[in-house]
């Protein structure tokens, strides 16, 4: 890589050239700005939509903005949607049919140029969600073209977590406030007495050649080090914990637990947390005809593992009650996902615990059912059965 | 998902109950590649949606063919096609039988109601090469004589046991009453060099796949299709997962000492 693979640091103006210099490139950028009290992901026109000065304050369903004296732009953690409505959105057109006067049908695909995207402010649990993503819908022996298509063209901007919030728990999935390998430029952003800065790492090609063209200095020391202290710090400061144990196992022999009674009689099988998880990706199928009966599409819109039809089969549902919806949702993000896909399903981002309308809480269920398979197995070796964390 | 469906023709239309037709489809302009047995289509009708659907008839075996039971909107919708209209197919997907994996042991059908449509193709494939097989047996359940489908063709098979039974007899049959695995003592096969292929209801895999076992068929030699609702075929939308399985995917077609730990846990 170039001379700007060392570390460089951007001011407010910086970050201002850089939002600039993306929308002259024809790109649409979206990022995080407030919007009906929460922190939403949005198109931007400039970096002045950012939430400067905008912290939250989350709980088990529970999403509150609370101001910042520091007017820090990224010190937020999740908010209510994560990347996938735009590189995976909740609808999209597949492709229509027409039936022809001789009464043929002819089929045509729906294949637009997708919009040229930068998501600004990517937080490191949301870039390995991406990547799970791109697993499961580009990675298999098909490929959703129309992600495919998304993802290749966006330019991701990473800002590394110095704020994690009281749902946070990626560090114990196996992630960190630190940004994995993947994105094209990572912010860290740093406020205190010499100013209001981002140290700026560059992780592609791409991201270099914008970065020369910004107004930018090369990192100092005490920039790059405040910069580090914060993501460090950040890792000790996650507000909840998956068990360290072998969730793969813990899902896998707790299939008959007890807790999934107890979870149901709380879960309003609502399908927020499927919503506004980053990595789920299930949708359905819909047929819609206009009025002439001669011209049919086909849309694909999200979908949920908690709607009773998503397991239909002729004769009924397959899973009908609510506790074997909220255990199919559970096992598949933190054991079967590596059966299918090689990797875990969840991040830690914590958006299923805070817009859980019930407040259950992710973290405290495998808590829960961690205790109760040690519990009913209290004579059993279960030593070679749990790992230690990473 | 990304493929589009390619327009078929229905070219015959075989009613093999009162609610399951067979479609008979020939490409309109540029044909899908061959399906193998076991194989499945995503099969559209025209302004209601699309179903998966096993062949019931692979191009080596006689052409392309569906046989399909209506049961909802779709299905609806297929069944009431007529020769001549147009329906749309993507495909194949899913994994096959893998039959060759037989060669030069005992094959055993055992088939529930319409699952025997999946089966056909294999059935016709064994007795196709027959010298590669050992004793080839075809035990098909019904709810009532009325359910059998492709019945005058059973007649037909040089196999080495045929037997069919139904659950509820209607006047005038004389054939065999009770479970499609009572037929098991009749079928001559050496267990421990058996092959044995299983499609039908749940219960009926699950009852006829623990005999097989029961009687010293090994387990990972007791291949069965499973079902699930499926929406893309290609592994995206997540529907037919069935525990670790994305059944589109890696199925339908999975060995018994797979599907029996699954199946034992309810509503997965």
């Amino acid at each position: 890589m170039t001379a700007t693979a060392a570390p460089a640091v951007l001011d407010r103006d910086g970050l201002n050239a850089l939002v600039a210099a993306l929308v002259a490139q024809g790109r649409t950028v979206v990022g995080p700005t407030v919007r009906d009290g929460a922190i939403v992901l949005a198109e931007l026109a400039s970096a002045d939509e950012l939430p400067f000065g905008w912290g939250v304050e989350l709980d088990a369903g529970r999403y509150r903005l609370v101001s910042r004296e520091d007017g820090a732009a990224f010190a937020h953690s999740s908010g209510p949607q994560s990347w996938k409505s735009y590189l995976h959105p909740s609808r999209e057109r597949l492709w229509s049919a027409d039936r022809t006067p001789a009464g043929d049908i002819r089929f045509t695909p729906h294949e637009p140029d997708p919009p040229s995207y930068a998501f600004l402010g990517v937080r490191p649990c949301d870039l390995r969600a991406i990547a799970i993503q791109d697993r499961v819908l580009t990675g298999g022996r098909y490929e959703d073209t129309g992600y495919g298509k998304r993802r290749a063209g966006a330019f991701l901007i990473v800002a590394e977590c110095t704020e994690p919030g009281a749902t946070c728990f990626c560090v114990s999935t196996g992630g960190g406030p630190a940004a994995d390998p993947g994105y094209d430029l990572a912010l860290t952003e740093v406020v205190d007495e010499d100013g209001h800065r981002f140290l700026v790492r560059v992780g592609s090609e791409e991201g270099a050649k914008l970065l020369e063209r910004l107004p930018h200095r090369t990192a100092d020391p005490a920039t790059e080090a405040t910069a580090r202290t914060a993501v460090d710090t950040a890792r000790d400061r996650m507000g909840r914990a998956l068990p360290p144990v072998d969730l793969r196992a813990l899902m896998g022999a707790s299939l008959d637990a007890e807790r999934w009674n107890d979870v149901a009689s709380r879960c309003l099988t609502c399908g927020n947390c499927t919503m506004v998880c980053p990595t789920c990706f299930c949708t359905t199928t819909e047929e819609v005809t206009d009025l002439t009966g001669d011209h049919t599409e086909r849309w694909q819109r999200w979908d949920s593992c908690f709607d009773l039809d998503f397991s239909h089969l002729h004769g009924g549902p397959v899973r009908s009650s609510g506790r074997s919806r909220y255990r199919q949702w559970l096992t598949h993000k933190l054991s079967t996902w590596h059966d299918q896909f090689d990797t875990t399903g969840c991040v830690g981002c914590g958006r299923c615990i805070v817009w859980c309308p019930a407040g259950i809480d992710i973290t405290e269920e495998v808590t829960a059912l961690d205790a109760e398979l040690t519990g009913s197995a209290a004579d059993a070796d279960h030593a070679a059965f749990r790992t230690e964390p990473d | 998902m990304t493929a589009v469906p390619v327009p078929h023709r229905v070219v015959a239309r075989r009613p093999e109950t009162a609610d399951t037709v067979t479609l008979c489809l020939e490409p309109v302009g540029a044909a899908l590649p061959d399906f193998a047995p076991g194989q499945f289509a995503m099969v559209h009708s025209f302004g209601r949606g699309e179903i998966p659907v096993s062949a019931s008839s692979v191009q080596a075996t006689g052409g392309l063919a569906h046989t399909i039971r209506s049961v909802g909107a779709v299905s609806d919708g297929l069944c009431a096609t007529r020769v001549g209209d147009v329906v749309g197919l993507r495909g194949p997907y899913g994994n096959t039988w893998e039959l060759e994996r037989a060669h030069g042991a005992d094959v055993l059908v055992v088939a529930g109601g319409i699952g025997l449509a999946p089966l056909r193709p294999l059935i016709l494939t064994a007795l196709d090469g027959r010298k590669a097989y050992g004793r080839v047996n075809v035990l098909i359940g019904a709810r009532t004589p009325d359910d059998l489908i492709v019945r005058k063709e059973i007649e037909s098979w040089p196999t080495t046991f045929t037997g069919v039974t139904v659950d509820q007899p209607a006047d005038g049959w004389r054939g065999d009453v009770g479970v499609v695995t009572q037929l098991l003592g009749r079928a001559r096969f050496a267990p421990d060099n058996t092959w044995a292929f299983v499609c039908g209801p749940e219960p009926m895999i699950r009852a006829a796949a623990r005999e097989l076992a029961e009687h010293g068929v090994p387990r990972d030699r007791v291949r069965v299709s499973l079902e699930r609702n499926m929406r893309c075929a290609t592994g995206h939308c997540g529907h037919c997962q069935f525990g670790p399985l994305l059944l589109c995917q890696v199925g339908p077609v999975v060995d018994w000492a797979h599907a029996e730990p699954l199946l034992s846990v309810r509503e997965l």
